[in-house]
């Protein structure tokens, strides 16, 4: 029996029209394996400045900092940043009741088999037990899920993630 | 050695406007800013979180660019967080001032040594990061007729400071808490700058 393949297609400028939107100020980030075509977009991108860091957990602080002083960062890491990052979620997410979206890369992740990469497999898990909420994200028709999770950040004052899927197309 | 308490002192005073994160013994509430400040509502005591005081303090200063923002750091705070010299000498903000408070201790724990205390070289390793100007102070007299120069100078500006330490043995759950919540403190720096 055949079976049906579609292909999933995440292009950075849905990503990118979606911040826009949301009027985003800063992308604080570290480049994972499927960003390369999203950094080079974001840093030809005027309206957006891009923060890069060395290591993960300095992206929830340098997006508390921005917060507090009236701009509207997001961070962009992948789910292995997120291990390193913990005790800047507690401290400079969740206890400051930061409004923060962090996008995040699903390494290892795939809806077309095993998913044998621990880094994948551990990511929900973590989100739920620091009762953060996410959006998963796959293809372009995806991207509008950004600003639910805007809005629910907003909301609901506390961090709210969006796994990204798929690797971005060229 | 420069006393903790005369450092945050001096410092507040001549704040003139600029937002204060203090953590560890330059934000402890009996002897560091809090029980000096002259403007609880532009200080942003950050205790725990891994070293990210200066990480904090860059997001403030490229928000409010024509503001100053001076960071009262730790130096077992900052071996936490080396790489943010590094974060922060790339965006190059000019209105950050990032002080070191190197007493050679984790002090909040008890007082065992920090790493490398005495053989470290911070500035050094601050200008090695790209940090376009630093300086050096261990006696509360220097620092007195330097910190107007340090403060004129275009940053962003490292500053290492060699302070006693102020241990605490006390368990964690004893110790004086600050007045203000975490919360109420973002809230006030949050109304204060950016009107929210």
């Amino acid at each position: 029996m055949a079976t049906e393949h579609y292909e999933s297609v995440l292009h950075p400028p849905a990503i990118v029209a979606e911040l826009k939107k949301n009027k985003v100020s800063h992308v604080v980030w570290l480049p994972d394996s499927e960003t390369n075509f999203m950094y080079q977009l974001l840093n030809s991108e005027p309206t957006m400045d891009l923060v890069p860091v060395c290591r993960e957990g300095e992206t929830m602080a340098i997006a508390a900092g921005l917060w507090v002083g009236g701009k509207k960062p997001v961070v962009l890491i992948q789910n292995t940043g997120i291990f390193e990052s913990g005790d800047s979620i507690r401290g400079l997410g969740l206890d400051i009741n930061q409004p923060l979206v962090m996008l995040v890369g699903y390494r290892g992740w795939s809806r077309h088999g095993l998913t044998t990469d621990s880094a994948a497999r551990f990511i929900e898990h973590i989100l739920h037990a620091w009762g953060i909420n996410y959006y998963l994200i796959e293809t372009d028709e995806d991207a509008p899920r950004i600003t639910l999770a805007m809005e629910e950040a907003q909301r609901t004052q506390k961090p709210v993630a969006v796994l990204v899927g798929t690797e971005f197309g060229a | 050695m420069i006393n903790n308490t005369d450092a945050v002192r001096l410092l507040d005073r001549k704040r003139k406007g600029a937002i204060i994160v203090p953590t560890m013994n330059a934000g402890n509430v009996r002897f560091g800013l809090p029980s000096v400040t002259t403007n609880e509502k532009l200080d942003l005591p950050l205790s725990g979180a891994m070293g990210k005081a200066s990480s904090l303090g860059l997001g403030i200063a490229l928000a409010q660019p024509q503001r100053k923002v001076m960071v009262l750091d730790g130096d077992g705070s900052l071996l936490m967080n080396l790489g943010s010299l590094v974060t922060i000498a790339n965006k190059g903000p000019k209105n950050l001032y990032h002080f070191v408070f190197d007493n050679g201790a984790y002090c909040v724990t008890g007082g065992q040594p920090v790493p490398g205390a005495d053989k470290d070289d911070w500035a050094g390793m601050a200008k090695s990061a790209g940090f376009p100007a630093t300086f050096f102070f261990d006696n509360i007299e220097d620092l007195t007729t330097g910190i107007d120069e340090v403060l004129q100078t275009e940053g962003p500006v490292f500053v290492h400071l060699k302070v006693a330490p102020e241990i605490e043995n006390t368990p964690v759950q004893f110790r004086q808490r600050g007045r203000r919540t975490v919360q109420q403190a973002f809230k006030d720096v949050a109304t204060a700058v950016a009107g929210r």
